[in-house]
């Protein structure tokens, strides 16, 4: 159920931080992490996912194949 | 010492618009005041005052981004608040500086608001001619709107003397624009690279626009709709706005005459071309498929082109964002964050203004010698244009020592007057590993359009090596007027070549250097 960060490629910019709806999205030193307990993939919110739509560096937010991808609960 | 502390300017595209009505003539020469009617006023192109509205004057004459003599005496500072950003450019790979504003390759530093609101701050204390604060990348400011307004609000609380301005790819310009109005910025710039989404293609693989990405003609054509949008939305609040394109080769360049007619329209006072800066080594798209930038007789053809459609600013240096200091100078050691924070900051207004008014006698004093140096020409008449390199070190004087140069002025004088028209880079930023005997050939290519190069002094080496490239060394306008000196080494080269002592020979093409200007 959730989108996450691959750190090495971050750059650091911030974009994703103030796009999700969510507020899943935190600096950790240097780097940005997604709290995987609050991304819902934007279901719900935006057809995209903002995180990997803003991010400037390509497969940088990517899917956590560890989580189930998230069910929207109709 | 006395010139060293008028070194000022500093920092990135900083164009230029002289003859305030006090220092009228300054800049008088060439196609200029006397043209007038187009309302056109210079920068670097010697215009003068032209139709312009008094109130735009008044924004611009001591500008150190927009009058090309107050760029020798006045300095800007930028600071870097807002790293995220919401297009991507090709010639950019944010890691580095918005290539828009300032230059990739390039990293500056990032700030809070509060720490770049204090940074500017002490910058203003320690360098009167500090008057205008710009925030620019790495980033776009408007899509970090928050951090960008905070550092405005705390800066214009402070210091309200000092100007603020901002550069932004108008993507989110629009809904931004009643903000940056309510808290009277004093300019904005718009990069504008395009207004055809087949070109915009081939410069913006993407935008993110309303919480979707578009690819391809539809990220060009919402971007160019919106920069233009926002454009007409500042002219009509009376805002300056700026409009910087950058100069892709075989891409836009033919383009950018069109884009310079539709700003023009649209109300921007100026428009600034600005050369594509790219290496493989930058990581940028344009970068790796090897994309060239444009040689130094291209751009300026194509300036020239655009002039005589309106304001054109050529003294872009295009600097770090971070850079703090003057002419070829940077300061920026002095005012890192950790000692910046640690100061204690007390904000001087009138110390600034005893220093600003030293500063205007000084253009003055440089105008009236201009304007004597052109009457003893007058009634000469050439269709020859000559480029003439100068070294220094600010203040509009000769005064820099070639050996220490790290860039040239470049200065045309043909009858009509002298007109600035660019900077010439030769420090050896990027260069790496290159040994001092390199540094020669480096000159020679990047001065090769020039007859001439000004220096306060030059070693009997290098002074040779000159020569025999066919570029005259000359020395005996040390500290002299850059202008004025311009002038009477003008005369004497007509006066020369009337006699059949020299003959003139059409110089080549001159080498832009590739990378960020860091007067390291
Ligand atoms: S996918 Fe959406 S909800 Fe999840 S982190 Fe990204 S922006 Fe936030
Ligand atoms: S947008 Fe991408 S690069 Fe920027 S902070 Fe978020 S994950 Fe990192
Ligand atoms: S607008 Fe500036 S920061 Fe954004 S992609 Fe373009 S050059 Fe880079």
């Amino acid at each position: 159920m959730a989108y996450k960060i691959v750190g090495s490629q971050c750059t650091a910019c911030a974009a994703c931080e103030p796009e999700c709806p969510n507020n899943a999205i935190r600096e950790k030193e240097g780097t940005y992490l997604i709290k995987s307990e609050k991304c819902t993939e934007c279901i719900g919110y935006f057809d995209d996912p903002q995180c990997v739509a803003v991010c400037p560096v390509d497969d940088t937010c990517v899917i956590d194949a560890a989580y189930p991808r998230y069910q929207a609960s109709a | 010492m006395q010139d060293d502390r008028q070194q000022l300017e500093k920092r990135t595209q900083n164009p230029t618009a002289e003859c305030a009505g006090l220092v009228f003539g300054e800049q008088a020469a060439p196609q200029g005041c006397s043209a007038g009617g187009n309302g056109r006023m210079g920068c670097g192109s010697g215009a003068g005052r032209g139709d312009l509205p008094p109130e735009i004057w008044e924004k611009i004459r001591n500008h150190p981004c927009y009058s090309e003599a107050a760029h020798h005496h006045y300095a800007r500072m930028h600071v870097a608040v807002a790293p995220a950003c919401n297009i991507q450019c090709n010639y950019c790979n944010r890691k580095y500086d918005c290539a828009n504003e300032s230059r990739p390759g390039v990293v500056s530093e990032r700030l809070t608001p509060e720490q770049a609101a204090k940074k500017a701050l002490a910058v203003a204390c320690a360098i009167p001619q500090m008057t205008v604060l710009g925030i620019a990348g790495p980033g776009d400011p408007l899509a970090n709107p928050e951090k960008t307004f905070k550092t405005f609000g705390l800066v214009a609380q402070a210091a309200p003397d000092i100007k603020l301005c901002l550069s932004t790819n108008g993507l989110a310009l629009p809904e931004h624009v009643n903000r940056i109005k309510a808290l009277n910025v004093d300019h904005v710039t718009i990069t504008v690279n395009m207004v055809d989404p087949e070109v915009g293609a081939q410069i913006y693989p993407w935008v993110f626009f309303r919480h979707k990405r578009y690819t391809g003609r539809d990220a060009a054509r919402i971007l160019s709709q919106r920069q233009l949008q926002g454009l007409e939305m500042l002219a009509e609040r009376g805002i300056l706005c700026k409009v910087n394109s950058v100069m892709i080769p075989g891409i836009n360049d033919e383009h950018l005459v069109e884009v310079n007619r539709a700003v023009k329209s649209r109300g921007a006072f100026l428009h600034n071309i600005m050369p594509l800066i790219s290496a493989p080594e930058h990581g940028t798209v344009f970068g790796l498929n090897n994309q060239r930038g444009p040689t130094a007789r291209e751009l300026k053809a194509l300036q020239d082109r655009c002039e005589g459609e309106m304001n054109m600013m050529r003294h872009c240096r295009q600097c770090r964002a971070d850079a703090v200091g003057l002419l070829g100078e940077d300061r920026s050691a002095e005012f890192t964050t950790e000692k910046v924070m640690a100061a204690e900051v007390r904000y001087d207004v009138s110390a600034r203004r005893t220093y600003q008014q030293a500063v205007e006698s000084e253009r003055m004093a440089k105008a009236a010698a201009k304007q004597a140096e052109l009457s003893t020409c007058s009634g000469k008449f050439s269709d020859i244009a000559i480029q003439v390199a100068v070294a220094t070190k600010g203040g509009g004087r000769i005064n820099e020592h070639f050996g220490h140069a790290k860039e040239f002025q470049i200065y045309e004088i043909g009858t009509a007057g002298v007109k600035f028209v660019g900077h010439r880079r030769v420090d050896l930023y990027c260069q790496g590993g290159y040994g001092e005997e390199d540094v020669l050939p480096v000159i020679v290519r990047a001065l090769n359009d020039c007859v001439a190069v000004f220096v306060a002094k030059i070693g009997g080496c290098p002074r040779d090596t000159l020569q025999a490239a066919g570029i005259d060394p000359v020395d005996r306008y040390a500290h002299g007027f850059i202008e004025q000196s311009a002038i009477s080494y003008f005369k004497d080269y007509l006066e020369k070549l009337e006699r059949g002592d020299i003959v003139h020979v059409p110089r080549g093409d001159g080498a832009i250097r590739q990378g960020a200007y860091v007067a390291a």
